[in-house]
């Protein structure tokens, strides 16, 4: 979404409806493989999709209402943000922490997943914190068009302790729905272009399948820091534009 | 799904959800590339103008418009269409999911799936 604004010129409102789009394609294709191999908490993903349709909701509204200049700036932050945690190794683990959560319990949130010694349980913690952080990510998603992972995963795997593998593969299941709902409000303002987003989603497919592929053999540290740089610029130029009044 | 008397394993529901969500990316996914070959014949040769935000006309966005235009077979008409069906996979896989526990009489999830329904149904059709 920022290529599209930044190299190509695209008006901010026709890139956040192409995105959308895009994201709607990638996290649906890939949940398919997910979903099968066993590892998305589907419940969870249910649960925390109320906070995050809400979220996409109330964003997608307060889109339609600010100016694209204080999108460019709240975006550039975000991928700033994201840049950052790029260039951190992600922590691993957690999961396993022994005591039964209430209202985790009561919700039937607590799970197996599979790993290498067979089927392993886990149990959820922190779901109030958790079901908050999905608010700022639904909205944030309906707000700029993107998928917003990393927050999703952040609340799965930090506030919720759920096993790194459980939390990505959950949060590319809820992304489908947070986009669908806030994808409602563009389609009908408008921001859904035909022409821009038939390249933008069929270029983006055969790109994650590409990539699919590719990322079996790159080197995952030199991949990190490429991806870190790309949008440590973009998110410089983002803010300026935003701040110069340019977009 | 691990509740006992379920009927149909975890695993079953996995699969289908899976497949389900597939099938709609690949549904999707054709009809924009038909709409896409027709839309390039027809304007291929036109510079796109972005960079200007004018909203779309409402022919294409509200459903009733898409559609008519889509069987006027133009291809900007048949790639909305396309782009309709890949919103409302996911939408249509939260139906699945309602469903499913409806089926497991597990009312809590049916409520909460009902909510995330009842939300984007609102996004897409009253918003």
């Amino acid at each position: 979404m920022p290529m599209l604004t930044l190299a190509f010129g695209v008006d901010l409102r026709y890139a956040i409806g192409s995105s959308l789009v895009s994201v709607i394609a990638t996290s649906s294709g890939a949940a398919s493989a997910y979903v099968k191999e066993g590892f998305s908490n589907i419940r969870v993903g249910m649960f925390l999709e109320i906070a995050t349709s809400i979220g996409a909701l109330t964003g997608a509204y307060l889109a339609t209402h600010i100016s694209t200049k204080w999108i460019a700036i709240i975006f550039g932050l975000v991928l700033l943000y994201s840049a950052v945690l790029s260039f951190r190794s992600p922590e691993l683990g957690s999961g396993k922490t022994a005591h039964p959560n209430g209202i985790a319990t009561a919700l039937k949130l607590d799970s197996t997943y599979p790993t290498e010694r067979g089927l392993e349980s886990y149990r959820v913690q922190g779901v109030p914190l958790g079901f908050g952080l999905m608010l700022g990510a639904g909205a944030l998603s309906g707000l700029l068009g993107i998928g917003s992972g990393a927050m999703k995963v952040l609340a799965m795997d930090r506030a919720m302790r759920l096993p790194f593998k459980v939390s990505t593969t959950t949060s590319n299941f809820m992304i489908g729905v947070t986009a669908a709902a806030s994808a409602g409000i563009y389609f009908s303002r408008g921001y859904i272009d035909p022409g821009l987003s038939m390249p933008v989603m069929l270029g983006v497919l055969t790109g994650s399948f590409a990539g699919s592929k590719l990322l079996a053999r790159a080197q995952v540290r030199t991949l990190r820091i490429v991806f870190g740089l790309v949008i440590l610029l973009m998110a410089g130029e983002m803010i300026y534009n935003g701040v110069a009044g340019k977009i | 799904m691990s509740e006992h008397k379920a009927p149909f394993t975890e695993q079953q529901f996995e699969n289908l959800i899976g497949n389900f969500l597939r099938a709609g990316v690949i549904l999707a996914a054709s009809i924009v590339l038909i709409g896409g070959a027709i839309y390039l014949y027809r304007h291929g040769a036109e510079t796109p103008e972005h960079h200007v935000f004018h909203g779309e006309p409402q022919a294409w966005s509200t459903l009733a418009g898409i559609f008519s235009t889509a069987t006027l077979k133009r291809g900007q008409g048949i790639i909305m269409t396309g782009l309709l069906a890949l919103i409302l996979t996911p939408i249509a896989r939260v139906a699945l999911c309602l469903a499913a526990f409806a089926l497991e009489r597990d009312w809590m999830y049916v409520s909460f799936t009902a909510i995330v329904f009842g939300l984007l149904l609102y996004s897409l059709l009253a918003a």
